[in-house]
């Protein structure tokens, strides 16, 4: 196995039955140690705390939990004025309606404010299924990636979401987490590092790798299944967890594109304005390379199992296994 | 706040005056901004900077002032003059409104400048924003140590988050934010109640919970008295209907609505100037 040693990543568990746990659950726990650790933390929902899973943050500490009611605007706003104030609010409701209907509220009242607010985007991607293109978040990486001030982290399980939400209150300013509602594998352990704006190696062929796969988010379960069935295919990779797209770990993703000489990158976003957009503008500057994106294309999503969204809208481990073959190609 | 004395209603009157030249003077020499809305709040900020808030220019960020979220930013001008006038920075920078590398941002900026608490300009915001900071008053050690107030344009009640926030904060009683309306008629196109009608007003914050009273907002004493009135309301927020005329006291902007983004020529300044002369008792 090339899975890297030193992350400890739970290797056991990297199987058929592997366990599944959706990232909001993860912030939800995140949520409850903060809740114990800091009396500062607060939490605001627009009517969606159970399914946003601060539900239980609310039940402990009813003082400290502010619902909104469906009123996105108003939840960004309220939560700006207590981020100057000495607090540090969460705000938790679907990515669509935050930051899709609030924005101007989140550009001008919590980024340019410097606010220190702290904004649970949930419900991304088309992870979120049944609900449909309406309740699908395939943009939010992009716009949030553009406000200044503003710093986009994207956990690819339950046990790195926990982590990023604790983590986030040790930022000085705003924070974006986008989180995911489908169940989806636990493939980090409690002990597998986690610093924002690092990235960390997941995987490193047994043959020599070739190809740099960079992604975030639980799609990143696949780029690993990808890379182990490349490696049998006698095809190197080396696999980057880059969860936070902003800031973005400049110099080893310069370093490693040097490197490798390709590049691949994997999420469950829109490929206009995300992670690889965001990589191949840093890239373009500093070492150009063959580079390939995987992710939805300029489309939305629809209603369906999230497995079969995946399928139709290109974003399983076949695909990847394409992509990497592709920039192979080009180099 | 202290007892109103004659002497200090008369201090405030001139203050306002003051105020009212210094928005000329910088309008004139940036040759853009809006004067109207600031020209029609000179008495509420004289009363507010120069009686009403618990604050110290000299501490901006003193944990236990009173907070004045400005929501309808572009009328900036007029907070900027109080701020100068009351000590926060020197009246001189007043000269660089609008300009290039200044403090004093088109529309006011949090970061910039201290002693501004929420950058604003966007409408309809500033409300949500200042019960966020009453909520906070509410549950931090800071209890009842501070007020909030906020103050908007009758035009963006509009914006619908502004009716998100009203029925919060009526929600949840929070009898420690005062908010205030400038109703002065006007905005960008025309008079409120042509693009969209706002009335019955009143009404419509009684029925999201909200103690509403009104005054006339060049009327220094009634407005303070009001603010007092508000504080002694424990059991619901307020508002208060502060009627104001846009552009008073220069006789060719009043009650026009074309003059809400435009700033005066420096022949035009000269003109108004004379009409806001300088009392010579003014301490200021």
């Amino acid at each position: 196995m090339a899975f890297e040693k030193s992350l400890k990543i739970n290797l056991n568990n990297f199987k058929k039955e592997i366990k599944e746990i959706p990232t909001r659950e993860g912030f939800g726990n995140g949520l409850l140690v903060l809740g114990e650790k800091n009396s500062n933390v607060v939490v605001l929902s627009a009517d969606v705390a159970q399914s946003t899973r601060c539900d239980k943050f609310a039940n402990k500490f009813p003082e400290r939990f502010f619902q909104i009611g469906i009123a996105e605007q108003n939840l960004a706003a309220i939560a700006s004025g207590m981020g100057v104030s000495n607090k540090i609010p969460f705000i938790s409701a679907y990515s669509v309606f935050s930051p899709g209907r609030n924005l101007e509220q989140i550009r001008t009242t919590i980024a340019y404010n410097n606010s220190n607010v702290k904004i649970a985007g949930h419900h991304t991607g088309l992870l979120t299924g049944y609900d449909g293109a309406t309740h699908q978040a395939l943009e939010d990486i992009a716009i949030m990636r553009t406000l200044p001030n503003m710093k986009v982290i994207v956990p690819c399980d339950a046990i790195e979401a926990e982590k990023a939400t604790i983590a986030s209150t040790k930022i000085s300013g705003p924070v974006y987490i986008r989180l995911a509602r489908e169940k989806t594998p636990v493939f980090t352990s409690k002990k597998t590092p986690f610093i924002p704006g690092k990235a960390d190696v997941f995987w490193k062929s047994s043959a020599k790798p070739k190809v740099v796969i960079i992604g975030c988010g639980p799609i990143l379960y696949n780029v690993l299944l990808a890379a182990e069935e490349l490696d049998k295919e006698g095809i190197g990779t080396i696999v980057l967890n880059n969860h936070t797209i902003k800031p973005l770990d400049e110099k080893k993703i310069i370093n490693f594109a040097k490197k490798y000489g390709a590049v691949v990158t994997v999420e469950e976003h829109s490929i206009l304005g995300g992670l690889g957009s965001a990589i191949a503008e840093l890239l373009a500057k500093n070492c150009p390379a063959p580079m390939e994106f995987v992710g939805t294309k300029d489309v939305f999503g629809e209603s369906g199992h999230p497995k079969d969204l995946w399928k139709k809208y290109g974003l399983e481990t076949e695909n990847i296994k394409t992509a990497v073959k592709k920039a192979l190609k080009r180099k | 706040m202290e007892n109103l004395r004659e002497e200090k209603i008369k201090f405030l009157e001139e203050v306002a005056n003051q105020l009212r030249r210094d928005v000329i003077e910088m309008l004139a020499e940036s040759g853009t901004g809006h004067p109207a809305g600031a020209l029609g709040m000179a008495e509420i900020f004289s009363a507010f900077y120069f009686h009403i808030l618990k604050h110290n220019p000299k501490k901006p960020d003193w944990p236990e002032r009173d907070r004045l979220v400005l929501s309808n930013g572009h009328t900036c001008p007029i907070l900027y003059a109080a701020m100068s006038r009351a000590g926060y920075f020197p009246i001189e920078e007043l000269k660089t409104f609008r300009k290039i590398n200044s403090r004093l941002q088109g529309h006011p900026s949090r970061k910039a400048l201290p002693g501004i608490e929420t950058s604003s300009g966007p409408l309809g915001e500033g409300l949500s924003q200042a019960i966020g900071m009453a909520l906070c008053a509410r549950t931090s050690n800071l209890r009842s140590k501070y007020r909030t107030y906020c103050i908007m344009s009758d035009a963006e009640q509009n914006c619908g988050n502004i009716w998100e926030a009203a029925m919060f904060a009526g929600n949840k009683r929070l009898s420690n934010l005062t908010a205030i309306i400038d109703r002065n008629n006007i905005q960008s196109d025309g008079t409120t109640e042509e693009i969209m009608p706002l009335e019955p007003l009143k009404e419509k914050y009684e029925s999201f919970n909200w103690e509403v009273l009104e005054i006339d907002g060049h009327n220094v004493e009634s407005f303070i008295d009001a603010v007092s009135e508000a504080q002694a309301i424990y059991e619901k927020p307020t508002i208060i209907i502060a009627r104001t005329i846009a552009g008073k006291g220069v006789d060719f902007m009043e009650a026009d609505y074309k003059w809400h983004g435009t700033a005066p020529t420096k022949e035009q300044a000269k003109e108004a100037l004379k009409e806001l002369k300088k009392e010579k008792s003014s301490i200021i």
